[in-house]
């Protein structure tokens, strides 16, 4: 027996029958795509077609396009791939870890949250092939294939390469693991579904048939790719962070990045699932799934994981002073005062001091302010990469070489042209795919829903 | 519901005694072996440091130091070292029970509502950490940190130490004592707070202490999250004072932790064997040996990535650290045995389902991991404050015996004080039915 304590809130409102929730969720994919839907797909697909026009001219003119100089060897190119790749770590946090814990409230959210990453996962891993110059190459140098496939043998001592590892392994297995969860919902659809689109959710759903047998299947692989992504939520920001902290770059090498690196990864995508979640809520009107009580959990994700990173932030200025050396100390100087300053004062502002708001229950109970303090989270998140990347490397140990980093409109328009596939896929996930797990929400409608008469909201209590 | 009450007997008392006592013993052999045989040791590690200083450069001036002092007092320096790093420990152990309890709150976990009594008892030794922590800093401060000395501060003098002059405006005993009294006087305020609520509820029975002390625990967890890494800084980073690493507060948290989720788990097993703890069962205990696993692993990552990054970026004054301990015949076997007690023994033998519901697997991985971060700290102090002449032996042994005695008299004998179990606690129904 499970027992539910009335002190808790529960998790689904407005007294759902299964069958309402079956309706809920399956009618949004089986009606005419809304006017609102169509409006959000072309401005998704405008942002994409222009975003290409940039990407195009940098694939035939070369990376020349960008502001790079030979001080700044990096920078808009990786800020936007760490910032993707970071955003694609709540889905796969939401799915094993939060599993783990026995943290029921992820069932709502976890399906867009995991095709959220998927897409992110995509985005980030653009800029790396697009960098390369020539990517029709990049199998060969990325790959280790030997000599005489007509490339050098791959660097094993780079964290380069272990990041090719890293995310080309989190990204197959959290796509089994989303692909995993639908099948049953598929199959959902695919019973209710006539004519074509039988035949099209029928074959996606791998000619499900709900029998025990099949769940008790479907429930071992769930656990083993529990299992197997939560190593791997950690690995992948850790070797993004390999990436700069092995290095002997003043503001890059230091030991504490690889969990914070981690924790704002967390921090950053949890933004981006809540900025896609009440967008989603509102147009589908799935506010009796998506519930004020998890909106204000996912703050205080937001919270705990955005004062971590402050914490970091803080390490890191300390000890560069504490650590007496001359560059570590002008390293950091110069970020919080140098040309740059003014990025590192946005990075403070909305990753440390913004989601600080988030104690008082007003604001994270709040739909606006949440949904503009995960915008602000996010833009904190990208000037964070900017401002390690680019202000560790514009002022090097060299001052004769000294220089600024300026983007040019192709920097801008290849970061566009993701946002544009970004959302492209989303939107055509949210119209396709139902995008909250169905029969995960049924499984805990009689433990945790209003429905069930043990259940008492916490104002009752207090009343008490 | 239930209304248990823990009983100190007298036999646990006496076998308490007997421990420290033999403790004692040890420790009283340990420094006379110690004495006879420093004359020997004294002559071998001048030759060390030779060598030491020779690879070293900037610590050269602290090796010889060492040396020089070594004739009158190298027992006396060792027994300082072991009551620190001893003091460090248990001071965290009990830091760490009241961070369980309060991250329980926010958390709103049922499983563990009837086993919050253990880690909550821990908090009563933190006041006896602090006055023996500050107790030890003056009277040994000298021979535990480099920095204390004077002449290091005296600008053209001969033994002027311009990185350590830098590091003055945090490292000066005014400000530093001023932070430990804080820190001890902050998590022990608190504690007594959440104790003050948490036996409230007993009382009166109202879910509002629930409610309250989920916003103190929360208050709680921002200082700890401050505190835990300025401490680390304070106690154990500035021993090696040339040294720097951004890590070391979450590696000493990190170490901290895992050896507070053992002792957590090792009690709770004791009270369940001595028939108190009815409604805890292998679900709960499974609840803690996957703690205890999947903290393991957490510190073995933030040991790996504090070691690999110093070791692929090689800068001296990074790698010194690791150098002194991997270069040295006696600290170099303590670096791997670590490794074996913290990350691939319990990774191995806690892996399945059914070896985190049994309690002998559970005894046995629990006390190989409290004496592996035991000995975790032994080495994040010792060649520090010892360099090459640190020996491990009867006195490190007698020590721990002397400190585990007094701690578990201190936290059982304040456990029979209270009730044993929250019997007004709003989620101990969801523990009773807790079912994985």
């Amino acid at each position: 027996m499970q027992v539910v304590s009335p002190v808790r809130e529960p998790l689904v409102t407005g007294k759902k029958t299964y069958h309402d929730v079956t309706n809920d969720i399956c009618g949004r994919v089986e009606e005419k795509p809304s006017k609102s839907w169509l409006l959000a797909m072309a401005v998704s697909l405008t942002a994409l077609a222009a975003g290409g026009w940039a990407l195009g001219e940098t694939l035939w003119e070369g990376i020349g396009m960008w502001g790079l100089n030979r001080t700044v060897g990096w920078a808009w190119d990786i800020t936007n791939f760490v910032w993707w790749v970071g955003i694609g770590h709540a889905g796969t946090l939401i799915s094993a870890i939060l599993l783990l814990f026995r943290q029921k409230w992820r069932m709502s959210i976890n399906r867009a949250a995991e095709a959220m990453t998927i897409f992110a996962v995509i985005c980030a891993a653009m800029f790396p092939i697009v960098h390369m110059g020539r990517p029709w190459l990049g199998f060969y140098w990325a790959l280790p294939l030997p000599n005489t496939f007509g490339s050098l043998w791959v660097n094993f001592h780079s964290p380069l390469l272990w990041d090719v590892f890293a995310i080309s392994t989190y990204f197959s297995v959290s796509l089994v693991f989303w692909y995993m969860g639908l099948i049953p919902d598929f199959a959902t659809i695919r019973d209710r579904a006539k004519g074509i689109s039988k035949v099209i959710y029928g074959a996606l759903s791998f000619g499900w048939d709900g029998a025990a047998r099949t769940w008790s299947r479907y429930e071992t692989v769930s656990l083993i790719l529990a299992g197997l992504a939560t190593p791997l939520v950690l690995s992948v920001h850790t070797i993004v962070s390999f990436d700069f902290a092995t290095s002997v770059i003043p503001g890059w090498h230091t030991t504490i990045f690889p969990p914070y690196f981690v924790a704002g990864a967390i921090f950053s995508g949890f933004a981006m699932v809540m900025t896609l979640m009440l967008v989603t809520r509102k147009v589908y009107k799935l506010e009796d799934y998506i519930t004020i009580k998890h909106i204000e959990l996912m703050n205080i994700i937001v919270m705990v994981t955005g004062s971590i990173v402050g914490v970091a932030y803080i390490t890191e200025l300390f000890m560069a002073w504490y650590s007496g050396v001359e560059y570590e100390q002008y390293a950091f100087l110069n970020r919080t005062s140098g040309p740059y300053a003014w990025a590192y004062a946005m990075m403070m502002t909305c990753n440390v001091v913004s989601p600080q708001l988030f104690w008082f229950k007003k604001i994270r109970t709040s739909i606006t302010a949440s949904f503009v303090l995960s915008i602000v989270v996010n833009v904190g998140m990208w000037f964070e990469r900017f401002v390690i990347i680019v202000t560790s490397l514009h002022r090097d140990y060299l001052p004769s070489s000294w220089a600024m980093f300026h983007p040019t409109l192709y920097d801008i328009g290849v970061y566009l042209f993701t946002f544009g596939f970004f959302f492209t896929a989303f939107f055509l996930f949210a119209k396709f795919f139902p995008v909250i797990n169905i029969a995960e929400i049924k499984s805990i409608l009689k433990s945790d829903s209003e429905k069930t008469a043990t259940v008492k909201t916490v104002a009752e209590n207090v009343n008490e | 519901m239930t209304d248990e009450k823990f009983v100190f007997s007298s036999t646990a008392k006496r076998r308490l005694l007997i421990l420290a006592v033999v403790g004692v013993v040890l420790l009283v052999i340990g420094i006379f072996t110690t004495m006879n045989a420093g004359g020997h040791e004294a002559v071998e590690a001048a030759g060390h440091g030779a060598d030491a200083a020779a690879g070293h450069g900037a610590e050269a001036a602290g090796h010889g130091e060492v040396a020089e002092g070594h004739h009158e007092a190298g027992w006396l320096q060792r027994l300082y070292a072991n009551l620190w790093f001893h003091n460090v420990y248990f001071a965290g152990i009990a830091l760490i029970g009241v961070f369980f309890v309060a991250v329980q709150y926010v958390a709103q976990a049922g499983w563990s509502a009837p086993i919050k009594r253990i880690p909550l008892a821990f908090g009563n030794w933190l006041p006896i950490a602090g006055v023996l922590m500050l107790v030890i800093w003056l009277v040994a401060s000298h021979d535990l940190f480099h920095w204390t000395h004077k002449e290091l501060y005296e600008v053209g003098g001969p033994k002027f130490d311009e990185i350590i002059y830098g590091k003055k405006a945090f490292l000066n005993t005014g400000f530093y004592l001023f932070r430990m009294v804080l820190y001890f006087a902050l998590w022990y305020t608190f504690f007594r707070w959440m104790r003050k609520e948490i036996l409230q509820e007993d009382l009166t029975g109202s879910t509002q202490h629930w409610f309250k002390l989920i916003r103190i625990s929360a208050g709680f967890i921002v200082i700890f999250a401050v505190t835990s890494s300025t401490s680390a800084w304070d106690w154990i980073l500035s021993i090696d004072t040339h040294w720097f690493s951004t890590m070391i507060g979450w590696y000493v948290f990190a170490s901290w932790w895992v050896a507070g989720l053992a002792a957590i788990t090792l009690i709770t097993i004791y009270l369940k064997e001595q028939g108190y703890l009815k409604m805890v069962n292998s679900n709960h205990l499974h609840d803690l040996g996957k703690f205890v696993f999947g903290f393991s692993i957490f510190w073995t990552y933030i040991w790996i990535s504090q070691y690999l990054l110093i070791y692929y970026a090689n800068i001296p004054e990074e790698s010194v650290y690791f150098f002194e301990r991997l270069n040295s015949d006696q600290y170099a076997p303590v670096f791997y045995v670590i490794l074996l007690m913290n990350f691939v023994f319990p990774f191995l033998a806690l892996m399945t389902r059914d070896s985190k519901r049994h309690v002998m697997f559970l005894k046995i991985v629990c006390s190989v991991v409290l004496v592996g971060h035991w000995l975790d700290f032994y080495l994040m102090v010792t060649p520090g404050t010892m360099k090459e002449n640190g020996s491990f032996g009867w006195m490190e042994i007698g020590m721990a015996m002397i400190y585990l005695s007094a701690f578990l008299f201190v936290i059982l004998s304040n456990m029979a004080k209270v009730p044993l179990v929250a019997k007004n606690h709003p989620l101990l129904e969801e523990s009773l039915h807790h079912h994985i």
